[in-house]
């Protein structure tokens, strides 16, 4: 028995010797190809960002040969909570001023950050939009089953906002933690209308229809980018926030729906 | 077991000097037990003691701590009365394909608890295969209603019961209810002065653990449910979206959870078990 467990102990053993033998030899063959000893840049977004920044990416490793970027897409108070208590990350995009402001005041970041694009919200209501939803206030009515997010997070804030500069007070049925979750309450077609961003009707690709309001102005939501101070591939940071800022990073956003840079 | 069987244990001393503990046996137990206790004590340690009471006494504090105990009771009683039954045809029906029942049954152990979620509302959903007919016919859409986080906590919490009362009966086997079956007793009277006694122990474990499961239930509950104060926020609920914009009202509600569940299974456990040996 003993010798049995041995013997599997040492087959693991051997196994896990060549994978790294493996893994070695992989890694010895790519400094051949490229300029440099392969490097991976990590950066943390929003999550609504998941669309455009994974575009992004091919084009970026494209132009950096050895260059992987690795994407950890997520809530942006999450996101700052984890540069906080010392996530491993190059490169910080978040969905607010606020979540961003956490990692500043933490003097996490190598300069004050980037507004690259903003966002603003839409009325997402069922495909057809039978219940005739044209406007924000055509949402106080009742009977009707409206979704918005908590007021704790950058979509509910926002809600909220234009709440206030209208007067007009909603009755939702829920108060989701994120905007995926808002918006999946609609897709599902358990809810009649949801607040939502304009990037998020977009990406919902037709199982959502938008309806905009002139409202949405009065809450528009930044999105900062900033390099973090315990960067390992600052250079490379340096270059991702340029290429999201630059022309093709701003096509492939406004495509997506978001507003222009400020 | 040397003598008596369930119904007349041997002491407890007696049992515990014959068999010692091997040494080593000590060791992963305290790294186990660690693994447990550490992290909470982390909460402890990061928790903003001066801000307690002001925390826990905010009307979404006291709202979810209510709908948590209120939601969490009637899903255990479901658990009870539902699983309680399924637990005893798995253990002793005789039946084709039990094997096969027995694995669908531990499916909420093993789905993410927002598949979960997303599945109740493919079912229960204004949509969903029930649901939609629900809605024509009464009016009524179960989604982020009281009820809702109710089903969502019946659903993963089941598993816990079942499992764990099957276990028992299992254990319990089926002697003493034959011996009463020759003694005159009907299935049904046999049934509730033998078998009920027997596994009450394994039906208050099972309970308190579907309890403390439903408490702590959160995926399934924010995707079939949705999250509003007083109606479907229950206490993760409210944690997940305190952390949003103020990490130490999460820590401290989370803290709130953990006493309250530690709480209730320690009142409940002792008295109950103690009273049936």
């Amino acid at each position: 028995m003993i010798k049995r467990v041995m013997a599997t102990a040492a087959a693991a053993g051997l196994a896990l010797t060549l994978a790294a033998c493996g893994s070695s030899s992989t890694s010895g063959a790519a400094p051949t190809s490229g300029a440099s000893a392969p490097r991976t840049l990590t950066v943390l977004a929003a999550s609504s960002l998941t669309g455009t920044f994974t575009a992004l990416k091919s084009q970026f490793e494209t132009d950096n040969p050895g260059v992987t970027v690795k994407f950890s897409f997520g809530a942006s108070s999450d996101l700052a909570q984890q540069i906080v208590n010392g996530s491993p990350a190059d490169l910080f995009a978040a969905a607010s001023d606020a979540t961003m402001k956490t990692v500043t005041d933490a003097s996490l970041a190598t300069s004050s950050p980037t507004i690259f694009a903003t966002n603003v919200l839409q009325i997402a209501t069922v495909p057809g939009n039978p219940k005739g939803i044209a406007s924000f206030a055509d949402l106080a009515k009742p009977g009707l089953k409206v979704v918005v997010c908590a007021p704790a997070v950058p979509c509910g804030a926002a809600a909220t906002k234009i709440e206030k500069a209208t007067g007009v007070t909603l009755k939702p049925v829920s108060q989701e933690p994120d905007v995926k979750s808002t918006l999946s309450k609609v897709t599902t077609g358990n809810a009649d209308a949801g607040l939502v961003y304009v990037t998020d009707v977009m990406a919902a690709k037709g199982t959502v229809q938008g309806v905009t309001f002139p409202e949405s102005s009065q809450a528009v939501t930044n999105y900062p980018i900033a390099v973090l101070k315990n960067a390992t591939q600052a250079d490379l940071a340096a270059k991702f926030e340029a290429l999201v800022t630059g022309e093709l990073g701003q096509k492939t956003l406004s495509a997506a729906g978001f507003g222009a840079k400020k | 077991m040397t003598s008596g069987g369930p119904l007349a244990p041997s002491k407890g001393n007696a049992a515990r000097a014959a068999v010692a503990l091997p040494g080593w046996l000590w060791f992963p137990a305290a790294l186990a037990f660690a693994l447990i206790a550490l992290p909470v004590v982390g909460l402890l340690l990061k928790a903003d003691w001066p801000r307690i009471p002001e925390l826990l006494l905010s009307s979404a504090s006291v709202d979810a701590l209510l709908l948590s105990l209120e939601t969490a009771a009637v899903a255990t009683t479901l658990c009870i009365l539902l699983g309680g039954p399924l637990a005893v045809v798995l253990a002793r029906g005789r039946l084709r394909g039990l094997r096969f029942l027995r694995s669908v049954v531990l499916l909420p152990l093993v789905l993410p608890p927002v598949v979960g979620g997303l599945a109740l509302l493919y079912l229960l959903g204004r949509t969903g295969l029930v649901g939609k007919g629900i809605d024509l016919a009464f009016g009524v859409t179960i989604p982020f209603t009281t009820a809702s986080v109710i089903i969502a906590q019946t659903f993963v919490a089941l598993p816990f019961l079942v499992v764990s009362l099957e276990g028992a009966i299992r254990t319990a086997g089926e002697r003493y209810e034959a011996i009463a079956a020759t003694l005159g007793a009907s299935p049904a009277l046999a049934f509730r002065r033998v078998t009920v006694p027997l596994i009450l122990p394994g039906l208050v474990s099972g309970s308190i653990l579907a309890f403390a499961r439903a408490m702590g239930e959160f995926g399934a509950t924010i995707t079939f449910a949705g999250s509003l104060q007083g109606v479907t926020q229950t206490l993760p609920l409210l944690v997940y979206q305190q952390r949003e914009e103020d990490v130490d009202a999460a820590v401290t509600t989370s803290l709130l959870l953990v006493v309250v569940s530690v709480v209730v299974i320690a009142v409940a456990r002792p008295r109950t078990v103690q009273g049936v040996a």
